[in-house]
């Protein structure tokens, strides 16, 4: 399958994407720059970590006003596999693609640190590789990640189960203590209603190899693979 | 024009230095010339006082591409076809007037020079020095530096990747921040940064130019810090957004094969930029300031050669390609614009439209004053030399009933604690290449995805044992880092280096600098590392008091194979410790010299740190060679707070997992216990040099003790990891949890 990869000025989890995708899972991956409008060649999107426009403004606020956001909303709205990381899931949160915002993290300090993320589903396009419960080490690295929304959104979320991952402790517990950000019920990644438009602060694609400390994050693009190829579980 | 002592204090050149540039101009030079000079001339730029000191370090071995000072950093070859360049510049004096810009600019800058090395930016690497944390001013400072460097850092995408902090009296006021850069490209893609060809154009790119950072190069770097209080509009303020697109265009310009040579705009601006590309090409150039594109209005032509606005860069191409380049910047929206053309005739030519307002000679502009000072010890240096154990009382008698409470508040110091705080703040995993990041062991590793090698990265330094012994304590520096780099299984191939001091036109600074560049130098012909690259920063005082000498040194290392690497902690229970390059604990009168517990405990700085070169080489390449053989499963020297700490901190390091460790016990051999001197505290906590503690499995430990002694190296087994708590004979008995909440917590309160 193809991937592509947005590329916005000060994106720069564009070539560790593509390194994941491409090298690790031996993928055809593509960077697609932020005034391309047509994603039609692609089977799945990549909106990468970065400081996009130096995020001066407000975290992905800029970006989203890109030719090429416009086409995501389209490529999403046509249920096409959509993944949001870190700087990602801001610019699709500001798009409108995905409910909520990130804020600055509670203790106001940027946090580049593992996390545990408890998988809260394994039936989304971006977990079918994954058990439910099932924990992910991968790393976050954000000052803005901090997600929130109001009680309405988050209970929406939670009762139609649109929290995919939560930052949790090593037993699996989403406590206090493992939320790096202060995120609102320790959300570290949400899907929009139709379940195709995955965005998450954590970053899968520093996790894809056991020599950086952990290959959980091949998980997460193994099952974009998989759902593409329709051999998901 | 009549030239007064105030102009001359302003571009800090003395009057002397003006009648020199008056008898090579045959003339008076206007303001923008003089101008000109005084920025390249200055201590910055034209290295006046140290280059003849420079000229000691060896700076080529088989690996080097580049000669040291040649072009803007140094360049090794890692083989397969890929050079790494890395380089470490001082940012001390901005950071002391803003700390936040002040260290986000000076990253922002070391970036720019791998950059213009044709090379991708890899990794940071940071060496900082304050006051005590005590005070609340130098918290300021520090919690500003570190804002800076992670907010520049964070946002271009180049990993923070290793670092050190100290803390001493010496730097109240007067913070270091130096920050290193190491970039990689293949060898044949190297940029040059020498225009060598008339007609070729001079294109800038980049931020528009302002009145930011004049007489950055000459003024601030000259003057003590009081003085700088008022000089805040000389602090540049950087944009890391436009950086991280400039390094993207730049990068792919050159990839065109269409630039013919590259240069970073630093200290001194265009005039340095300028100047420095056409002398290497042998050639001049003439610039029309009117085609610069500004980000003021009615700023004059002194004001436009002299500006240190950031994240600005040189390229030179030939006119046909001008479109060509011009395009790559476009895409990326950064401006570019042909400013001036190189001149066969080698004279430095700046036009204001048709009017010629400045015209010097390059070979004069570059060619900076050299001066030969006479150095001289301060006469209390060889009293504070002498140091008797019998002077230092035991620990009771300042409130610390034995070896337990001395181990937990050296964890604890500031110096030693753990820099947890400061690194999580920077992004030291992206471009997905850190296999040891920060914190895990005693360098960093980063893979060459290209190559399935390593390399190591490190940086260190000590200004309290330079202060007491400025020739042994740089030698022991060298030592140090290449040992760090060791420690992870990195063959040491160069270093980098910044020399930061005090005013060398007093003997006793100028006699540090000379001490200490000569023992750098010794030690890399010893432990045969070239320094590659680095940089100067003189007049590091305030209230007429000096820093400490400190000079602080880079390291890079390659593991041909990146998955033969060695963390700090031990891996698990029931592993032999064996201690490489001593086969017990010393408790001479030396040991203790300049350590820090005899800072911390006694507040004492005394004693003649020493050195055994040969002793050093064999022990860092037998700890080498255990790991690339798989026998040593992890390894640390012992550094600061000596054996004791090193122990606790790779107890405290244990069962390393992703995400964190789980501190392991330790508990010693009887034997090697018994051993252990009368004075305990020289024992466990002196600094003697060339000592790696490293874990095996237990049945491999007999074949670890005979390959030491075939290579000449003392060694012995301590005991064994395990339980809840570190034991070292009937001397010290600590649960391991309330060591590690001490050493983890030690930098606490200077956030809270």
């Amino acid at each position: 399958m193809r991937f592509g990869i947005l590329v916005f000025p000060g994106t720069w989890s564009d070539t560790d994407c593509h390194h994941a995708v491409s090298g690790v899972l031996q993928q055809e991956a593509e960077y697609v720059w932020h005034k391309n409008d047509d994603l039609s060649p692609y089977d799945a999107i990549i909106v990468p970590g970065g400081f996009s426009y130096g995020d001066y403004l407000r975290a992905g606020a800029i970006a989203r006003f890109s030719p090429v956001m416009a086409a995501v909303k389209t490529f999403a709205d046509a249920g096409g596999p959509v993944i949001g990381i870190c700087n990602g899931f801001q610019i699709l949160c500001e798009a409108g693609l995905l409910p909520g915002a990130l804020r600055r993290n509670g203790h106001l300090e940027y946090r580049c640190q593992w996390t545990s993320l408890r998988t809260e589903r394994a039936d989304t396009p971006f977990t079918n590789l994954c058990e439910t419960g099932q924990l992910l080490a991968v790393p976050v690295s954000h000052g803005e990640g901090n997600y929130y929304a109001d009680a309405r959104t988050v209970a929406d979320l939670e009762e139609n189960g649109r929290i995919v991952f939560r930052y949790c402790d090593s037993d699996g517990a989403a406590t206090d203590r493992a939320n790096p950000n202060g995120s609102v019920a320790n959300i570290a990644g949400i899907v929009n209603e139709a379940g195709n438009v995955l965005g998450l602060m954590p970053h899968p694609e520093r996790s894809c190899e056991m020599l950086l400390g952990s290959d959980d994050g091949n998980l997460i693009f193994g099952s974009m693979i998989a759902a593409v190829e329709g051999h998901a579980s | 024009m009549p030239v007064t002592q105030e102009i001359l204090d302003e571009i800090a050149l003395s009057f002397a230095e003006y009648q020199m540039i008056v008898d090579r101009l045959d003339r008076e030079p206007n303001s923008v010339e003089l101008g000109m000079f005084g920025a390249l001339w200055s201590e910055h730029c034209g290295y006046k006082h140290s280059r003849p000191l420079l000229e000691m370090l060896p700076s080529t071995s088989s690996r080097t591409l580049s000669q040291a000072g040649a072009e803007n950093a140094g360049a090794i070859d890692i083989g397969n076809g890929m050079a790494v360049v890395f380089k470490v510049e001082s940012h001390n004096h901005p950071s002391a007037v803003e700390p936040l810009q002040g260290a986000a600019t000076g990253v922002g800058g070391i970036v720019r020079d791998i950059l213009a090395m044709g090379a991708r930016p890899i990794a940071l690497l940071n060496s900082l020095r304050f006051g005590p944390p005590d005070d609340p001013a130098n918290r300021r400072l520090l919690r500003g530096v570190v804002d800076g460097i992670g907010w520049y850092g964070n946002c271009i995408g180049v990993p923070d990747v290793a670092g050190e902090i100290y803390f001493d009296d010496s730097y109240s006021h007067n913070p270091l921040v130096n920050a290193m850069c190491v970039g990689i490209a293949p060898v044949d893609s190297l940029a040059s940064a020498a225009a060598d060809t008339p007609g070729h154009v001079l294109l800038l790119v980049g931020a528009g130019t302002g009145r930011d950072g004049i007489h950055g190069a000459s003024g601030l770097a000259s003057r003590t810090f009081e003085e700088e209080q008022e000089l805040r509009p000389t602090v540049q303020v950087g944009n890391p957004f436009l950086e991280k697109v400039l390094i993207e265009a730049c990068l792919e310009a050159l990839a065109t094969g269409k630039v013919q040579a590259l240069q970073d705009l630093g200290a001194a601006g265009l005039t340095s930029a300028a100047v420095e590309s056409v002398a290497r090409g042998q050639r001049g150039f003439s610039l029309d300031i009117n085609r610069v594109h500004r980000r003021e209005s009615g700023m004059s032509g002194y004001e436009v050669m002299l500006s240190e606005s950031q994240e600005r860069m040189l390229l030179v191409t030939s006119p046909a390609y001008v479109d060509d380049v011009s395009a790559v910047f476009e895409k990326w929206d950064v401006p570019c614009r042909p400013v001036g053309v190189v001149t066969e005739e080698q004279t430095a030519r700046v036009m204001d439209g048709s009017e010629t307002i400045a015209a010097a000679p390059v070979t004069h502009l570059g060619d900076a004053p050299r001066y030969r000072l006479n150095g001289q010890p301060a006469p209390e240096d060889s009293e504070r030399q002498h140091l008797s154990l019998s002077d230092v009382p035991l620990p009771e008698s300042v409130g610390l009933s034995g070896a337990s409470a001395v181990l937990t508040r050296l964890l604890a110091s500031p110096n030693i604690a753990s820099r947890r705080h400061v690194y999580r703040q920077y992004d030291h995993q992206v471009q997905t290449n850190t296999v040891v990041g920060p914190g895990a062991g005693d360098a960093a590793v980063l893979r060459i995805k290209e190559t399935g090698q390593a390399i190591a990265v490190a940086i260190d330094g000590n200004g309290r044992h330079c202060f007491l012994d400025p020739y042994s304590g740089a030698q022991r520096i060298v030592a140090e880092v290449t040992r760090n780099l060791s420690c992870v299984g990195a063959e040491p191939l160069a270093l980098t280096d910044c020399l930061n001091f005090g005013n060398p036109e007093r003997p006793e600074i100028y006699y540090q600098l000379e001490q200490c560049i000569s023992g750098v130098a010794d030690a890399c012909r010893r432990l045969g590392v070239p320094v590659v690259s680095g940089n100067v920063s003189l007049y590091n005082e305030s209230q007429g008091t000096a820093i400490f000498p400190t000079p602080i040194v880079g390291g890079l290392g390659l593991l041909e194979d990146a998955r033969n690497h060695c963390g700090a902690g031990f891996p698990s229970d029931g592993l032999t410790v064996v201690l490489v390059g001593a086969d017990r604990l010393s408790a001479d009168d030396s040991d203790l010299a300049g350590s820090e517990y005899l800072s911390t405990v006694h507040g004492m700085t005394r004693g003649k740190p020493g050195i055994n070169l040969d002793l050093e080489y064999a022990v860092q390449a037998l700890c080498r060679q255990l790991i690339a053989d798989g026998l040593a499963l992890s390894a640390h020297d012992c550094s600061d707070g000596g054996f004791a700490v090193a122990l606790a901190e790779s107890c405290i390091l244990g069962n390393p997992r992703v995400g964190g460790s789980e501190p392991t016990g330790f508990q010693t051999l009887d034997a090697f216990a018994a051993t252990i001197p009368q004075r305990w505290d020289a024992a466990l906590f002196g600094e003697a040099a060339s000592r790696i503690l490293i874990s095996v499995s237990p049945e491999i430990a007999p074949a670890v003790l005979a390959a030491a002694e075939s290579a000449g190296v003392p060694a012995t087994v301590i005991g064994e990891t395990g339980g809840g708590r570190l034991r070292i004979g009937a001397l010290l008995d600590v649960p391991m949890d309330e060591l590690a909440r001490a050493w983890y917590g030690g930098l606490d309160g200077v956030w809270s």
